[in-house]
């Protein structure tokens, strides 16, 4: 018998110019044809120095690098490095501005899902649900306009409150916003979660099982969809959702197994319709008063050291100050959900094919510029 | 049944066109007037693939737009007819960039391949009963041979880029479109059993006379329907199109295998998708559909007349404007489904193939044989 054909692993390179990785994200893979049989992400691509700038400018200073992190989920962030602040300053934002910020928070996490909808559609080859889920962000985005003049990079919460008052239109706008998108989560829902091919192409992809999610560090839809029920507005309620009636979504395996990529998918649309239900109730439930506590001009913090964590939409967002004293932070250390997240990318896409690979990274849904910082 | 074909209609123009000035056509030698006619007939197929282009990728861009809840080119021309115009424009003026490390000669060789592959079979598809270039005896066979030449030529572009994920897709593409041909070719068979020819005018002519029932998917129900939607769902995949156009992901491999290519030669590309496109909606148009016949019997139409005491032109025209109906509405769908459907994986597509249609197609072809002996 002729001995076999020689065959030979190839190297290619997916990335930092890529059609589907979310930002300048490079990977390394090695195949054997179209079989993937190792994995590597490198990533600093979009590497700007935040924590270190973070030691060079006061605090409140630095709440608009925060929406800069995790571009695509800002109000969570500048909300979040606020929150942080507060406490170690000891300061207390006035109710209504508490409620604010988790309306300018859930707001933006059905933004930030619905475009993550749009882009894992597009990456599995379905254009279409990508101008859906834009038409409704542009909703979105334009109520964040009325609210605090910016579309994308809000530096709506600041230390001590929010900037600004929610005026009565923006107020109907965001209540006939959350009407119409209960319609459209439908339709968004009958044209994609069910369609034949696409559940062909995400279930039973990219399985994590709980107890890997969990040992590598995964917070966020990635980890509730493989089961672990782990909310961080639940666990370690800060703002006021624990005032609030709203649901933790866990992935159920309905398509597949649990902690696959259809999994991860069905978990943000379940958010999106809980955000939806936390908007309407801050809406009809919002408290008179200021919306900005009393701060000092000059924010200086006594020494100590802090790590606050918020549920950003894309996991566990916290923050780590170490204060000693001044008005600057002597270390600021910054949790990015998606640094974690990716991670587990070079231990789940293996012997899988080079298609996977991108429905892969696309349910977990990373955004470079929180892994980068 | 016609027999006269458009180098016929040729050259009784020329004739005219001939007696008009004072000349007579007829002096020329026989063989001089068939090649002056087909060459006259070959550019008037190009015309119509680079016609059909624009039409349809201004369809796809409008369709596109109106599907994704925007609206498509509107600028260029009324109602953005114009755009492909300008785009044509600007794909000529365009540098001919040709990577340093690309083969040279296969690099170049490639599209001309692959437009060739998508279309030789023009010179079989009729537009109606005698805009036919030749009524080759062998029509559906020799349409369907030249996909294996489109086969060669997408691996060849893979594989002159040299460029991995043009290799990638280059390979994709050959594993899909060469297993693609076997079910086409079964569901082929399928209608070419329960006609008895091979032959384009044939099974056109065999499926006139009652109404819209006597259309093949319904004169042979239940075989011909379901072969007829393996045939339409293997085209779909020959001709690359979403959901089946993994080699040219964008998503995945930027462009596929013709990443490296712009301009012309990108053109090239292009025109041979969509003239695939339209080879396989014309096939099943008329291999499904009834081609040139219309949901209406021509004799009612035409009360006692028969097709020939009706006038040429008359049921010319008729027939043109059923069979560009037919195969204009099916690449509309073909569109139709790019925007909506997401993409099957490679290893998905081959499974669809190989488990799903290639097992439904010989059933359809036992059964239609069946049916052929015991005479239904």
């Amino acid at each position: 018998m002729p001995e076999a054909l020689k065959t030979d692993e190839i190297l290619v390179n997916m990335g930092p110019q890529h059609p589907s990785t979310h930002g300048v994200l490079r990977i390394l893979l090695k195949t054997d044809g179209e079989w993937v049989r190792q994995s590597r992400p490198f990533i600093g691509y979009l590497h700007r120095c935040a924590e270190k700038i973070g030691e060079s400018v006061s605090y409140i200073q630095y709440v608009p690098y925060t929406d800069r992190l995790d571009y695509l989920g800002a109000a969570n962030n500048d909300i979040g490095f606020a929150l942080a602040v507060e406490r170690l300053a000891g300061i207390e934002a006035p109710p209504r501005a508490t409620w604010l910020r988790v309306l300018a928070a859930e707001l933006n996490r059905i933004a930030s899902h619905l475009l993550s909808f749009g882009t894992f559609g597009m990456e599995i080859g379905a254009f279409t649900p990508f101008f859906y889920g834009f038409r409704e962000r542009e909703g979105i985005l334009t109520i964040f306009d009325k609210l605090c003049g910016a579309r994308l990079l809000y530096h709506y919460g600041r230390i001590g409150g929010v900037m600004r008052d929610i005026t009565p239109a923006a107020a109907d706008e965001t209540r006939a916003f959350l009407d119409d998108m209960e319609t459209k989560w439908e339709e968004y829902n009958a044209l994609l979660s069910d369609n034949e091919i696409f559940v062909r192409r995400s279930a039973n992809v990219g399985i994590i099982p709980a107890d890997l999610a969990i040992a590598y560090g995964l917070t966020g839809p990635p980890l509730r969809a493989s089961g672990v029920a782990h909310d961080i507005r639940r666990a370690a309620p800060y703002l006021c959702y624990d005032k609030l009636d709203w649901d933790v979504c866990i992935g159920r395996g309905l398509k597949g197994t649990v902690g696959d990529a259809w999994d991860r998918y069905w978990v943000r649309m379940l958010e999106i319709k809980q955000s939806l239900r936390i908007c309407r109730q801050v809406l009809d439930g919002l408290p008179e008063g200021p919306v900005m506590a009393k701060v000092p001009r000059v924010l200086k913090l006594p020494a100590n050291e802090l790590y606050f964590r918020t549920e950003a939409p894309r996991g566990e967002l916290a923050f780590y100050i170490i204060s000693d004293g001044s008005d600057k932070p002597a270390r600021l250390r910054i949790r990015g959900p998606s640094f974690c997240n990716l991670s587990i990318v070079g231990e789940i896409a293996r012997d899988c094919l080079v298609a996977d690979v991108v429905v892969i990274v696309g349910s977990i849904d990373v955004v470079m510029g929180e892994v980068d910082r | 049944m016609m027999t006269t074909n458009f180098v016929d209609i040729i050259n009784l123009v020329l004739t005219w066109a001939g007696g008009l000035v004072g000349l007579d056509y007829r002096v020329l030698p026989q063989l001089a007037r068939t090649a002056i006619g087909m060459l006259i007939a070959c550019g008037a197929l190009i015309a119509y693939l680079g016609v059909l282009t624009m039409i349809f990728v201004w369809g796809e861009r409008r369709v596109a737009g109106r599907i994704q809840s925007r609206q498509g080119p509107n600028r260029v021309g009324p109602q953005g007819v114009l755009q492909l115009v300008a785009d044509g424009i600007k794909f000529l003026i365009k540098e001919d960039v040709i990577p340093e490390t690309a083969h040279p000669l296969l690099f170049r060789l490639a599209p001309m391949l692959v437009l060739m592959g998508a279309f030789a079979p023009f010179v079989v598809l009729p537009l109606s009963q005698s805009l036919v270039v030749s009524h080759m005896s062998l029509g559906v066979y020799y349409a369907l041979s030249f996909a294996a030449l489109e086969v060669v030529g997408v691996i060849m572009a893979g594989w002159a880029s040299n460029n991995k994920w043009s290799l990638y897709g280059g390979m994709r593409l050959a594993a899909q479109m060469m297993s693609y041909e076997i079910p086409m070719g079964l569901a082929v068979l399928t209608v070419v059993v329960l006609t008895g020819s091979v032959n384009l005018g044939e099974i056109t002519g065999a499926q006139q006379g009652a109404w819209i029932f006597s259309w093949n998917i319904f004169r042979g129900f239940p075989w011909a329907f379901i072969a007829g939607c393996i045939f339409y769902t293997a085209g779909l995949a020959a001709s690359k199109r979403t959901p089946f156009d993994l080699p040219e992901a964008e998503s995945e491999l930027v462009a596929g295998y013709h990443t490296e290519y712009s301009g012309m030669r990108f053109i090239m590309f292009m025109m041979a998708e969509y003239g695939t496109m339209y080879v396989i909606s014309a096939l099943t148009a008329i291999l499904f559909l009834g081609g040139t016949n219309g949901p209406i019997p021509q004799v009612v139409v035409f009360g006692n007349h028969t097709y020939a005491q009706a006038g040429p032109i008359a049921s010319n025209l008729i027939g043109m404007a059923n069979l560009i109906g037919k195969a204009y509405v099916l690449m509309f769908v073909m569109l139709w489904v790019r925007w909506t459907y997401p993409r099957v994986r490679i290893d998905q597509i081959i499974f669809i193939c190989m488990k799903v249609l290639v097992p439904f197609g010989i059933v359809c072809l036992i059964g239609a044989a069946a049916w052929a002996v015991l005479g239904l």
